[in-house]
């Protein structure tokens, strides 16, 4: 990656590929999606560029959750992972060293928020986040404990399936995307709502990770592969005013 | 059939839930120790060059209703113009601040210093605006729109141009209040519903 595709403008988001803003399914959005249209426009340089954050930052437990809440005195409870995988974008190219946010309920499927009040307990060895930066490759991993399942008020009897919140930042303000990592082969995943927001199966796919036993370690660990893809920048042979602008 | 493209597909988008400050403002869920700060705690350090503002606003879902749980990122340019990275940017300007709804009010407060000008590919000037992204449980994409200033000159800005029902220009300024304080309310849905973004 150069500079100069640094600098290129961003390919217009397929909004097709992403979930319904507004789904009855999901109640809530009922209340939070925008009724009318989205202004459309080729991005500027506020969009193109965005905040980018340096290996200082990170610190050496930050990107191991089964240590990090406890700084390395004791080992949270749970199923014992790793979750790696690559940032590209569209174009196939990788993101480096780009910052990736993780947070998730422990393995009883609570959360340490100050707003969850799900009767499962908090493990006192588990605090729930992790950060890291991709290498050039655009490669990260974590290491962390399998999330619980748990339980949500939207219809009578909704659960959400075991899953990573993701937070990617890529090199520009308008890659910015927060989504959902799942587990190969649990059935809640087809009767989550929020999952079935997103209307094209193959895009639900790209969220389900599977087990890679070539990265699990044997009597520890095992492995799940989680690749993001963030908008690429398009190419800028021949560049016209756009009408009205 | 016909050739193979080889592009990828971008990841789709899923909300961040009602507990995204774990993962983004731990300090606000309760995770205080886990870090030594919250990242973009603050866009601007001591020194930053420009004038010192203060924005205040809420969220407010289609019910009318400040929402408690909203999560907000900013990212501007300096008081020059220039984005943080690019040549002769402010040091002391990152441009990116990370800021909640209050969990009690429903209010959010970004101080930062007011941007400058920022030129187009074409050369042409943007007027300044602090670019806003939006977070939520029940949001599934979150949803984007600027921060443009009530004191500032507007009316050759390139993307405000652009907005055709003429009065939706005003969803997307701050008012100025006197001082160095501006609101800004956000409208997700149905009377004054703020303009989003797609770029
Ligand atoms: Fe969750």
């Amino acid at each position: 990656m150069t500079d100069d595709y640094d600098t290129l403008p961003l390919i217009p988001r397929n909004r097709a590929v992403h979930p319904d803003p507004y789904d009855p399914g999901y109640k809530t959005t009922m209340t939070r999606a925008p009724s009318l249209p989205l202004l459309s426009l080729d991005s500027t340089v506020t969009e193109q560029t965005g905040p980018v954050f340096g290996h200082g930052v990170i610190g050496t437990l930050d990107n191991n959750l089964i240590l990090n809440w406890t700084k390395g005195e004791a080992p949270a409870v749970g199923e014992r992972i790793l979750v790696h995988g690559r940032v590209l974008d569209e174009t196939g190219r990788p993101v480096p060293e780009t910052l990736v946010e993780i947070w998730q309920a422990n393995a009883g499927g609570r959360y340490r928020h100050l707003k969850d009040t799900y009767f499962a307990p908090l493990d006192p060895n588990f605090g729930g986040c992790g950060r890291t930066l991709t290498d050039v490759q655009g490669h990260y991993q974590f290491l962390t404990i399998r999330p619980g399942a748990y339980p949500w008020p939207n219809r009578g009897n909704d659960w959400r399936p075991m899953h990573i919140h993701f937070s990617v930042f890529g090199r520009a303000f308008g890659q910015r995307l927060i989504t959902q990592m799942y587990f190969e082969g649990d059935p809640l995943i087809d009767r989550c709502p929020i999952v079935a927001t997103i209307k094209d199966r193959g895009q639900i796919e790209q969220l389900v990770a599977p087990l890679d036993m070539s990265r699990a370690k044997p009597m520890d660990f095992l492995a799940y592969k989680f690749d993001i893809v963030l908008r690429g920048r398009r190419q800028t042979f021949f560049e016209n005013r756009p009408e009205g602008m | 059939m016909t050739q193979k493209l080889t592009t990828l597909t971008e990841t789709a988008s899923q909300t961040a839930g009602p507990y995204v400050h774990i993962g983004c403002i731990p300090t606000f869920a309760g995770l205080g120790a886990i870090y030594p700060e919250d990242l973009g705690g603050s866009p601007i350090s001591e020194g930053a060059k420009g004038k010192v503002i203060t924005i205040t606003g809420s969220v407010y879902d289609g019910t009318g209703w400040a929402m408690r749980d909203a999560l907000l990122e900013s990212w501007q340019a300096d008081a020059s113009g220039i984005y943080a990275g690019q040549p002769n940017a402010d040091p002391a300007v990152t441009g990116f601040c990370r800021f909640a709804a209050d969990g009690t009010t429903g209010e959010f407060t970004l101080r930062t210093v007011k941007p400058g000008r920022v030129a187009m590919r074409d050369g042409r000037m943007q007027a300044p605006h602090i670019a806003i992204w939006i977070v939520a449980r029940g949001i599934n994409v979150g949803l984007s729109t600027r921060i443009y200033f009530s004191d500032e000159d507007n009316a050759t800005d390139p993307v405000l141009s652009r907005i055709e029902q003429r009065p939706r220009v005003e969803t997307m300024i701050a008012r100025a209040q006197g001082g160095e304080s501006y609101r800004f309310d956000i409208r997700l849905q149905g009377d004054g519903e703020t303009v989003f973004l797609d770029m």
